[in-house]
């Protein structure tokens, strides 16, 4: 039997202990009626030889296009001690470090990533990890509620910029619309993508709790995120900073903006050495000021002394959480993304300070070019002009899922669509290249985009 | 005492072959003011260093490859490593969550084809599977409840019942939800108080949040009265999957009444915890919370899959993660129950029931107390140390952690909050009646040992790599990062 250990004998040892003669006995207080679960749409099983092939044909099936997509996931190089040593078996199957004792590998990591974190952000304090980007940012929209608390106020509103992630803004809606949140969307600049710091004042009423600053935002465009801050501290609310983790090695870090740093800071952990993997899992990280850290929503891991002195790690804070406070929490999570926390802790370790700035480095440079060689294209254009970090918005001029499935053909993931998400840019496609990328590979995709956009005809597909 | 990252960290030592070379000039588009100034604190250190140091770390930590792991509620069953290597290829790995559809069919088969055996196990109609963990499973079942009565213009129904043995995400998931929580409490038999229950009923009451089997490691012998109660009242029936294992092919939470369930891979699909995640929490719903389900879903046209969006689902509760939920998990239950099929899922639950039922019959008998002792355990049962703790001293937790000197890992323990000093005990099928055994026999050596040299126990653990730990210093004395300069 796959998975399961007992011979015959065993099993009639074990009901002869119980007291009983067959295994179904056992179901007895299940009412009759209940019992009968036709498994209609499950398969019979397979050996792992049939499965793997099964498993083959299809991760071929959608596999070896060159891809030129972010938009919020990133493909980057993992070094192969990564994942070798985060599958290894004590970290893959452990569960959440209930028993400090018998689980100081986990919570010693934890801890080790929690000042790597902290300082990547520049900030005092960060949490053991949220789901994923989306929902750290969701997160961090009620912890700020919490404490941004000061009258009794029946509503909360939130200035969320249109140019976040158009995704993050739903899961965001979908999550905080149980709690009388409201998101006020701030618009962009129509010539420079960033937040229309004009519009920012017309905005702002009493019921305002937080703005949203990315960095940089979902076009790539950087923000004045000094301004910003600054302007959130003037008018007495909290700010939020939504960051690329990789790019804070670059670019000042949030606890940096400003003349006193923002609130909270959030993001993705995915681009710190998680595979893109369709999506997830990925995880979301979380740091803010020490003095709101009683109001963050996760794990934190605390260091502390043993019996006898030594050093050791436990989770903390623990009054925080749902299986203490039940319905008086910070948040519902429990499980959050270990092993993804993991790898990016010895992902940042094999990296370092340099190698993590080398890399920030490189995918500007790439995105640098990248916009070079394809706005050499006749009809494709520039739209922003602004400062970016390895990612740019390009006018097409030309029907863009037409012409993104024609490159797909060829082979190339061109691009993201805008248009489902800003009907203004329906002619716009939003480009990324990470260190991943030579120029080479840029090279082949302006040849097949020229191609595309003159009508020619694929010569050799592949 | 063991090292931090940082400790070992020389400035100016690199993994070089890591690192791509870029000049600084390439910012040179970039304002200064927008540039980064000091060095962030991340450890320099060589390859070798740090594959060392993570390594010997993760030698620090029980899991199921290396301990048997009965924690109570959190199904720690054998994660198959060929799952495990097959998610890993190459295709599934690289590829990119906004890739085209005619570019994901083969992820898109994959998770289409999980969410029919899902809705095949529950007795289903409908299944989401982007919930990245239970708690988010939970948090989208109770808002799909919330826009069901919306879109009735039922207004008033503000409540949510919730056992008083319910995990502590329960009440938290009701209340993210914008709901008020309403505690019912459990009979002397581990069945929920139906006169309590019957009292809190109205019409303010949502729905009902409910484990079965519950926490309490028994089957909720009146399931179909109490929904018969719950949707004569006008609420609808949450199932938390935590305790699916028990049940996985014998009963179908659609057909005790429920109209919404969410399920826990990492639990019942075998997919790897994680030393805390990633989870992953799939809902299925009946014909009535069908509409509400979160997005996206894949569709089946033809022969060709399709993400569903909001345009085709228009009352749908939204989006709960950035792209399509933990998929990488979701694509290792697929594997799991097709490693498994009809019969291995079957057997699951009957195996795991066993090993409970077997373990729970030899500690009566060497005297320990059961919490339900006239009841079946489900997957689970409960143990209560109450007496031992009145006259010997000896609690729950030194029990616990005394056990882990025994090179076993400790059971839930102090909950469900109700039954006092309680150990939570659940083996699972992947266990082999020699670990059962030598658990027992742990058992009952510390029991023994709490008659005869109580200080062994109460000051275990003796041989991990750390003693009990100061959890009041760790609270008062935040200190949450390292410090070079501390």
């Amino acid at each position: 039997m796959p998975f399961i250990p007992h011979t015959r004998e065993d099993i009639q040892e074990m009901l002869k202990t119980i007291g009983i003669q067959q295994i179904e006995t056992l179901f007895d207080e299940i009412p009759d009626s209940l019992r009968h679960a036709p498994l209609d749409s499950i398969p019979d099983g397979l050996s792992e030889m049939e499965l793997t092939r099964i498993a083959r044909t299809r991760a071929s099936q959608d596999s070896g296009l060159l891809c030129f997509l972010g938009a919020g996931s990133y493909e980057h190089h993992i070094p192969a001690a990564v994942w070798d040593v985060t599958a290894r078996g004590e970290f893959m199957t452990a569960y959440t470090p209930y028993q400090a004792e018998a689980s100081q590998g986990t919570l010693q990591l934890i801890y080790e990533f929690q000042t790597m974190m902290a300082s990547l952000m520049a900030l005092e304090v960060s949490n053991a990890s949220l789901y994923d980007g989306a929902t750290a940012l969701a997160e961090a929209v009620l912890m700020a509620v919490r404490l941004g608390g000061k009258k009794q106020q029946k509503r909360a509103r939130i200035l969320m910029p249109a140019s976040i992630h158009p995704h993050y803004r739903s899961a965001v809606q979908a999550i905080v619309y149980q709690q009388n949140i409201e998101l006020i969307s701030v618009p962009y600049l129509e010539a420079t993508g960033a937040i229309d710091t004009k519009a920012l004042n017309q905005l702002l009423d009493d019921e305002t709790v937080a703005i949203v600053i990315p960095q940089p935002n979902f076009f790539g465009v950087l923000e004045d995120v000094d301004a910003l801050t600054d302007w959130a501290r003037e008018k007495e609310i909290l700010s939020i900073a939504v960051v690329n983790p990789v790019a804070m090695s670059l670019l000042k870090a949030p606890g940096q903006w400003g003349t006193q740093g923002v609130d909270i800071a959030c993001g993705e952990g995915q681009p710190l050495g998680i595979p893109m993997s369709s999506g997830g899992p990925y995880y979301g990280f979380l740091c803010c000021k020490k003095s709101h850290v009683r109001q963050m929503p996760g794990r934190i891991v605390g260091r502390t002394v043993d019996l006898n002195g030594k050093q050791g790690f436990v989770l903390t804070l623990q009054a925080r959480e749902q299986h203490i406070r039940r319905a008086k929490a910070t948040s519902n999570i429990c499980t959050n993304q270990g092993l993804m926390v993991t790898a990016s802790t010895i992902y940042m370790s094999l990296l370092g300070p340099e190698g993590l700035r080398q890399v920030a480095l490189t995918c500007h440079e790439h995105a640098r070019e990248l916009k070079k060689i394809l706005t050499n294209i006749q009809g494709v254009t520039s739209v922003f002009n602004s400062p970016f970090f390895h990612e740019i918005v390009l006018r097409v001029n030309k029907p863009v899922d037409v012409m993104l499935a024609e490159l797909a053909r060829r082979g190339i993931q061109g691009g993201y669509a805008l248009k489902d998400a800003y009907p203004e840019l329906s002619d716009c496609i939003l480009v990324c290249a990470t260190e991943t990328k030579t120029i080479e590979d840029m090279m082949t995709y302006a040849k097949h985009l020229a191609d595309v956009f003159e009508g020619r005809k694929q010569a050799c597909p592949t | 005492m063991s090292n931090l990252i940082f400790d070992i960290s020389r400035k100016g030592r690199r993994a070089m072959s890591q690192r791509p070379g870029a000049d600084l000039k390439v910012c040179d588009d970039i304002p200064a003011s927008m540039l980064r100034k000091d060095v962030p604190q991340l450890p320099e250190v060589s390859e070798l260093q740090a594959v060392r140091h993570y390594t010997n770390l993760s030698r620090k930590n029980f899991s199921i490859d290396t301990h048997f792991y009965p924690l109570g509620s959190c199904t720690m069953k054998y994660n198959p490593r060929g799952v495990h290597k097959l998610a890993m290829m190459d295709g599934f790995l690289n590829h990119h969550p906004l890739s085209l559809e005619e570019n994901s069919q083969g992820m898109m088969a994959c998770l289409y084809e999980l969410q029919e055996m899902l809705k095949s196990v529950t007795g289903m109609k409908g299944a989401a599977l982007s919930p990245m963990a239970g708690a988010q499973g939970e948090f989208a079942g109770v808002a799909m409840i919330r826009a069901y009565h919306r879109a009735r213009n039922d207004l008033e129904r503000d409540e949510i019942l919730v056992p008083d043995a319910a995990h502590g995400t329960n009440p938290a998931s009701a209340v993210q939800c914008g709901f008020k929580v309403r505690e019912i409490p459990t009979g002397a038999d581990g069945n929920v108080d139906i006169e309590a229950l019957k009292a809190a009923v109205g019409p303010k009451t949502a729905g009902i949040m409910l484990t079965n089997p519950s926490t309490l490691g028994v089957f909720e012998e009146k399931i179909q009265e109490i929904a018969k109660i719950i949707h004569q009242a006008g609420g609808l029936l949450y199932y938390d999957g935590a305790n699916f294992n028990a049940i996985l092919g014998k009963v179908r939470p659609g057909d005790m009444g429920f109209d919404v369930v969410h399920l826990n891979l990492h639990k019942t699909f075998a997919t790897p915890h994680g030393g805390g995640g990633p989870g992953s929490g799939p809902v299925v719903a009946n014909e009535r919370l069908l509409p509400y389900l979160p997005i996206p879903r894949v569709a089946k046209e033809g022969d060709k899959y399709r993400w569903l969006t909001e345009k085709d689902c228009p009352q749908t509760i939204g989006r709960l993660s950035a792209f399509m939920g933990n998929a990488g998990i979701l694509l290792r239950a697929y594997f799991y129950a097709r490693l498994l099929g009809k019969e291995g899922l079957h057997r699951a639950s009957e195996f795991a029931t066993l090993n409970a039922n077997y373990i729970m019959a030899r500690l009566e008998a060497a005297g320990f107390t059961l919490a339900y002792p006239d009841r079946r355990a489900s997957h689970e049962f409960i143990i209560t140390l109450k007496k031992e703790n009145k006259e010997l001293h000896v609690s729950a937790l030194d029990f616990a952690k005394r056990l882990l000197d025994y090179g076993f890992h400790a059971p839930t323990m102090y909950f469900p909050l109700l039954v006092p000093e309680c150990l939570l005990i659940e083996p699972t099928e992947t266990e082999s009646k020699e670990t059962l055994d030598g658990f027992v026999d742990a058992m009952i050596k510390i029991l023994d040992e709490a008659r005869t040299d109580p200080a062994l126990v109460t000051g275990a653990p003796h041989t991990l790599p750390v003693r009990r730990l100061d959890d009041v210093k760790a609270a008062r004395e935040l200190d949450l990062i390292y410090n070079a300069q501390n």
